[in-house]
Parts: structure tokens; C-alpha cells; sequence
């Protein structure tokens, strides 16, 4: 697989969900089971995928100057300090930490 | 893309004197999400360059794939295991994807309105720009007319800003070279946890949340870059069925 592959076959996958939304007959996933776990499925993933960004560098599990810059960014998200704010903190904190440590 | 707390829904105004202000509000609630949303196109834009793919690449995921998660998530795993993660890559984004569904189901009756009779391209236009913030403001609306000005008004103007500012920030993150000096591994790492935060109200969420972090982090040294996403998402299968970790009001 090549990286336009694996763009191609993702975007297909993502446009056919969004497709099938609105095509489809409502039904399976309005029921409250598939419902609750489609929602919990989001929370689940983008955790696991903050756990891995934060502390995973190949196969290891190393503590660095990204673990600083991600207690600073939840403290600012829970202030109400907009996303793109945030992102850019988070980057200067780990940069900071690295430049001069 | 976060999505927007439901609480802000307007109370229902009286019918017919207000249909101006309706109008009116729904676009202003478009603009201000939509504008807040489309700035966050360059943090993607940055980041996926320095996850290796091209600027052609960035911006076709923001043209075709238009859904915010997913992206963020496709890069993150392509950043961590390369393209030999590519399937772990495509699977995480397809279930972040799932959720669109959901919001597809929602939105296909207030798009349709009165008349049944639109053609498919509309509908695949509606589907295109389905995501969660046209969905938010468009349930905020006290009514279906509002409800589906805020939903194109929403949809178009991120689709918008999303793309350019996509390829600002692919532009910007090309010139940057050394990723990692400039922070941008933690930068990643902060817009999951933006992704994340408007979505931990409920009790069961946040201990979905910790569990599958907890799981990723563990499976992390044992399997390869991309999997331990992946299993984690396991959790919220198991949580989600046997519907575990509601704090129901003691009697």
C-alpha cells in the first residue's frame, strides 16, 4: 500500500458513512444500544489515539516534553481557551521544554 | 470538529412574526462556529506535512474525507507506524467516520423540508458537509426552517475554511522541517484531547475515556504502531452493550 492508497481507500470509507446516513432507511442505528456505542466508540478512539500521541514513540512508552505540554492543554481547554489557542500553547510548551532542557 | 453542546437550543418563539430573526440567528450561530471551526484547518494542514504526506495529499482528505476526526486520526496513525500502519490507519478513521451516520439519519428529514423530490446531488451534498458542527447548530434551532439554513450555512462555511486554511497550514508546516523541535508531536496530542473534551459530560464517557487510554498505553511495547487504537476501541464496545458506568440517582 501506497499513502495515496491507504488516503483513497479511508476518504471512500469515510463518504460512504456519510452517504449512507442519508440514503439508508433509519433504523439499526437509532436503537439505543448501537447508538450508545457508536457514541462511546468516538470517546474510546480519540483517547487511545491522545494516549498513544502523548507517551508512544515507536513500540516504547517514553514520558517527554509532550506529557508537560498536555496537562497544559487540558488546563486551558477546561478555562474555555479555544482549540486552535490550545494546539499552539501545547506546541511552544513541548518546543520550549526541548529547546532549553 | 467539537461538537457543540445541545444545552444552547433557543426556546421556541412565536410562530410566524419572527421568521426574519430565525433566519437571521441561525446564520449568525453558522458563522461563528463555522469560522471558529474552519481556523483549526491549519493545525491539520501542519500537522499531517509532518506526518509525511504531501501537501496534494493534505488537501485532498480536507476536499474528500471533510471530517475532522477522522483526518486527525489517519495522520496520527500514519505519524506513528508509518505505511505499514496503513490498515490500522484506514480503520480508525472509518470508525470515527461511523458517527456520521448517526448525524445522516438526523439531518435527512430536516434537509428534505416539505417536498420529498430532491435530486441525488443535493442529497450528496447534504452528506458531503454532514458533520458534527453543521449537526450541532442545526439541532440548536428552534425550528425546521432555521434548522436548515444553520445546517447549509454551517456546512458550507466550513467546507470553505476548512480547505484553505488545510492548505495554509500544509504550506506553513512544509517550511517548518523539524517537526519535533517546533512541538508539533505534542501539538497532535492537544487537538485529540480538543477533539475529546466537549464529549466527557457524561460519567460513562469519562470512564471510557480513561479505560481505553489505559489499554492503549498498555498495548503499546506489544503490538504494532496503529493496533493498540484499534483494541482500545474494544472498550467502548463492551461498555457501550452491557451499557456499564451510568451513575443513576441513588432512591
Amino acid at each position: 500500500m501506497t499513502t495515496w492508497h491507504i488516503i483513497l481507500i479511508a476518504s471512500a470509507a469515510t463518504l460512504a458513512l456519510k452517504l449512507a446516513g442519508h440514503l439508508v432507511p433509519a433504523g439499526f442505528l437509532e436503537r439505543e444500544r448501537p447508538a450508545r456505542i457508536a457514541d462511546l466508540l468516538t470517546v474510546a478512539l480519540l483517547s487511545a489515539l491522545i494516549a498513544v500521541q502523548t507517551l508512544g514513540a515507536g513500540q516504547q512508552v517514553v514520558v517527554d516534553a509532550r506529557v508537560p505540554a498536555v496537562i497544559v492543554a487540558a488546563a486551558l481547554y477546561a478555562l474555555k481557551v479555544p482549540f486552535i489557542v490550545v494546539v499552539a500553547v501545547a506546541a511552544a510548551v513541548a518546543a520550549g521544554i526541548r529547546a532549553f532542557v | 470538529m467539537n461538537e457543540r453542546p445541545e444545552t444552547d437550543a433557543r426556546p421556541p418563539e412565536e410562530h410566524g412574526e419572527n421568521l426574519e430573526g430565525e433566519r437571521s440567528a441561525a446564520i449568525r450561530d453558522s458563522l461563528a462556529v463555522g469560522l471558529a471551526t474552519a481556523a483549526y484547518g491549519i493545525s491539520f494542514g501542519a500537522l499531517a506535512v509532518a506526518a509525511g504526506l504531501d501537501v496534494w495529499q493534505t488537501c485532498f482528505l480536507s476536499l474528500v474525507m471533510f471530517t475532522g476526526g477522522s483526518q486527525f486520526a489517519l495522520v496520527g496513525v500514519l505519524a506513528s507506524g508509518g505505511v505499514a500502519a496503513g490498515g490500522s490507519a484506514i480503520a480508525t478513521a472509518a470508525m470515527l467516520g461511523i458517527r456520521n451516520v448517526v448525524y445522516g439519519m438526523r439531518m435527512k428529514p430536516i434537509v428534505d423540508g416539505a417536498d420529498e423530490a430532491h435530486g441525488i446531488w443535493r442529497r450528496v451534498a447534504a452528506a458531503w458537509v454532514t458533520i458534527d458542527e453543521s449537526t450541532a447548530v442545526a439541532l440548536a434551532q428552534s425550528t425546521d426552517r432555521a434548522a436548515r439554513i444553520g445546517f447549509w450555512a454551517t456546512g458550507i462555511t466550513i467546507f470553505v475554511g476548512w480547505n484553505v486554511t488545510t492548505l495554509a497550514g500544509a504550506l506553513i508546516g512544509d517550511a517548518l522541517g523539524d517537526t519535533k523541535a517546533w512541538g508539533l508531536d505534542a501539538a497532535a496530542a492537544a487537538a485529540f484531547l480538543g477533539l475529546l473534551w466537549p464529549r466527557l459530560k457524561r460519567f460513562q464517557a469519562g470512564a471510557v475515556a480513561v479505560a481505553a487510554a489505559i489499554v492503549a498505553t498498555l498495548a503499546t511495547p506489544v503490538l504494532m504502531p496503529g493496533l493498540p487504537v484499534l483494541v482500545a476501541a474494544v472498550v467502548a464496545v463492551v461498555v457501550g452493550w452491557f451499557d456499564l458506568f451510568t451513575r443513576r440517582p441513588a432512591a
